[in-house]
């Protein structure tokens, strides 16, 4: 124990490994955090879910603290319901068979920029006769009528699909043209108290109406969305357990199997060294991304297999050439003679002499290893060979490309996933040099 | 073989091979050990001393050309027995050894504890606390505090590391202990306490020694016997009293005059030129080229004579 504060202490006088340790500690704990807090069938679902989940995101938005950084904020996303007691609904009978329900939502707009999208939800209960409800549209200057038609038991209506309002609106496109003063020079939205007021006519005694609306902003959440509205912060919190365990099994299983391998192929030399020798350069030449890349494209693309064919491929890798040389070394030393001598036997030595001593060399070299088996499982995500199920950060890169997304300047869905990936790698790689260092005082002249 | 034989050896044979050839080593050796006896094997390096501990221990390299001849332990020949029971009935059960450099033959990420418990725990598959409790026995007999047990190899001193060899030799309570040079590389003062200790042990556990070393002022304070080994062959055998006053071999006799005298103007001689190599010796007697008393007889293959229950090698004495 003693040596192991020892080791600790020397380990913290380089600040990088500071950094770098705190960094590491931060994700750790945020990755538990996570794991508990937001179960994994749940993140899965959410991912996984269609529209009807996410219908109340912007399309590709960005975060919200981009505003932060701007003079001019972009439109944040409004959401009001009447279901959720966000909106105030008014039912008035007028007769037996007609009831006029009224629906009305507040928008205060102070943006300078236009929203995406202005989309209302019904839902309705009826018998058999449709209600018919009329939109109406009230800026700070008047007001006018946008629509009325009639619904089903669900219905919705977007204002940039309704061909009728465009031509109302001089074929400017409606979520815009809503927000302007038509007169004016410059086509600019009028900031002040908007309202959207829906008057609907129910023609049955039991009928029931309900509207929400969503006025998509071009932010939202602390993360932004994707093409599907899905909220990127989901995919980027799991991604770091999925990277860190990812990371941290594939170099711990390729460590310590293929140190085993080296010791015993040293250890009974002969033939056993021989095979383990000529297994591992014709592993060596094998190459190594593209057998994971048909493996994802023929077999499978859960990431726990991936994972399993990785460790598999690298049990046989170059670590066994560098650690043999450190092994052949130990094994003549007199204590192992003089273990062999006192009767330890064969798997004794292997475990109790040989092992330990290239735990210094191992421990370095299995930190820096990390951030590697994170890197491959983004690339294998980014060429598109990711878990169909798991949200992970290299999906993420790999839906933004797919979606030309830095075409359209939507640098933030490329960069967080990228930051996040670029930050676990520098974070072990800081702590696997202070380590290499204090392991391998000898190669600190170097 | 009498009675009292603690270890019989008969014509043992460890040859190497290498790329010159095979390497005779150890070319037919015999003798007799008793109960609580000490032999201090003596001899040039290359002389075959640590492969004779080798053969007798079993502990064969790979290049192991020819091992053969007999090696009987208490009134068992153990020759038969295959490695795996060799290494559960024999070594370090029966007899056990404190390898040559034995300052270097503790493993460096145990604790020296650990380490003498270990024998106990591969042989006896005794649990760890008893382990460690025989351990620390152990180390009070050889005089190291028990403190220690808890501490690395590289935390201790030279002299301190020898004394826990040892206690590793002894934690089984072997009857036999092989010591290869196990006072080299240490000061004369820590010398003479492993000596101490060494002498003590014996008597207190009942054990018998054989001592390979090429010192001979220190080991004749242990010996009761000495063995005189030249080129892979015992040159001369016999009880250490009379060794020491007048060894029989000129071998002999040149080793003791090369011993510096405290006392008197006798400045300690050398013994010119070096031991053969052991690979294609010719017939004869393998010191010959050597000897100051060389005759004609020298050209044939000398016989160990016995005189007066001495054993000597030269055809001096036929």
């Amino acid at each position: 124990m003693n040596t192991f504060k020892r080791t600790i202490q020397d380990i913290f006088q380089y600040p990088s490994a500071v950094v770098g340790a705190s960094i590491i500690l931060v994700l750790t704990i945020l990755a538990v955090v996570i794991v508990i807090v937001f179960p994994y069938q749940k993140a899965v679902d959410l991912w996984r879910a269609g529209e009807d989940v996410w219908y109340r995101s912007p399309k590709n938005a960005q975060p919200e603290w981009v505003n932060f950084f701007r003079r001019q904020d972009l439109p944040e996303t409004l959401f009001l319901s009447t279901l959720e007691g966000t909106a105030a609904k008014t039912i008035k009978p007028v007769t037996e068979d007609l009831t006029q329900v009224f629906i009305s939502f507040p928008i205060d707009y102070n943006y300078d920029f236009f929203p995406q999208e202005l989309s209302i939800y019904f839902k309705s209960q009826f018998k058999e006769k449709k209600p018919l409800v009329t939109l109406t549209w009230v800026t700070p200057n008047g007001e006018f009528q946008m629509a009325n038609f009639s619904i089903r038991e669900t219905g919705t209506y977007r204002v940039s699909q309704d061909e009728k309002l465009k031509r109302k609106l001089s074929g400017l496109p409606p979520q815009q043209a809503l927000f302007v003063d038509l007169k004016a020079p410059v086509l600019s939205p009028v900031k002040g108290p908007y309202e959207l007021r829906i008057t609907g006519n129910l023609f049955e005694k039991d009928a029931t109406l309900d509207a929400e609306m969503v006025l998509y902003g071009q932010v939202s959440g602390w993360a932004g969305t994707d093409h599907l509205r899905r909220d990127l912060g989901i995919a980027l919190l799991w991604g770091l357990p999925v990277a860190l365990s990812f990371g941290l099994i594939a170099a711990l299983g390729t460590s310590i199997t293929t140190m085993i391998i080296a010791a015993v192929g040293v250890w009974f030399s002969g033939w056993v060294d021989e095979l383990i020798q000529r297994i591992t350069e014709v592993n060596l030449v094998l190459p190594f991304l593209p057998i994971l890349i048909m493996v994802g494209t023929f077999y499978s693309r859960s990431l726990w297999i991936i994972l399993g064919v990785t460790i598999a491929l690298s049990i046989f890798g170059a670590g066994i050439k560098g650690y043999r040389a450190i092994f052949l070394q130990i094994k003549e030393s007199p204590y192992i003679e003089a273990a062999r001598a006192y009767g330890a036997g064969n798997w004794r030595i292997i475990f109790r002499y040989l092992l330990p001593r290239i735990i210094p060399v191992l421990i370095p070299g299995l930190v820096t290893a990390i951030p590697g088996y994170v890197f491959l499982e983004a690339s294998l995500a980014v060429l598109g060979l990711g878990d169909p199920v798991l949200p992970t950060w290299g999906k993420i890169i790999n839906d933004a490309s797919n979606n030309g997304a830095l075409f359209q300047g939507q640098y933030y869905w490329i960069l967080e996933p990228s930051v996040l990936l670029m930050l676990t790698g520098l974070a072990f790689a800081l702590v696997g040099f202070a380590l290499d260092r204090v392991f391998n005082p000898r190669l600190r002249g170097v | 073989m009498a009675e009292k034989t603690l270890l019989h050896l008969e014509d043992l044979k460890l040859h190497f091979r290498t790329g010159k050839g095979a390497v005779r080593a150890v070319d037919g050796v015999t003798f007799d050990l008793g109960y609580q006896e000490a032999v201090v094997v003596l001899g040039e390096s290359g002389c075959g001393k640590s492969s004779l501990a080798k053969a007798i221990l079993r502990l064969l390299p790979r290049n192991v050309d020819a091992y053969s001849g007999k090696v009987y332990l208490e009134g068992q020949d153990v020759m038969p027995l295959s490695d795996e029971e060799f290494r559960y009935q024999v070594r370090w059960v029966r007899m056990s050894m404190v390898p040559q450099a034995a300052m270097n033959s503790l493993n460096p990420v145990l604790k020296v504890g650990d380490q003498v418990a270990e024998p106990m725990i591969v042989h006896s598959r005794m649990k760890k606390e008893d382990a460690l409790a025989q351990a620390a026995k152990m180390f009070q007999n050889v005089g190291v505090p028990i403190d220690f047990l808890g501490r690395y190899a590289f935390e201790l001193s030279g002299g301190m590391r020898q004394r826990v060899a040892i206690a590793m030799a002894l934690v089984t309570l072997p009857r036999l202990i092989i010591l290869d040079e196990p006072t080299s590389a240490l000061d004369v003062l820590t010398q003479a306490n492993i000596m101490n200790v060494l002498k003590r042990v014996k008597k207190e556990l009942e054990i018998s020694y054989i001592l390979i070393t090429h010192d001979i002022a220190t080991s004749s304070e242990l010996a009761n016997r000495v063995v005189v080994m030249y080129a892979g062959l015992i040159v001369e055998d016999s009880d250490a009293m009379r060794f020491f006053q007048k060894p029989l071999h000129p071998y002999s006799q040149m080793l003791m005059a090369s011993v510096p005298r405290l006392r008197g103007d006798k400045e300690p001689e050398f013994i010119t030129g070096q031991p053969p190599s052991l690979y294609n010796l010719p017939p004869g007697c393998r010191f010959a080229d050597r000897c100051p008393l060389r005759f004609d007889a020298c050209d044939q293959d000398p016989l160990l004579v016995e005189i007066e229950s001495r054993r000597v090698a030269c055809w001096k004495y036929v």
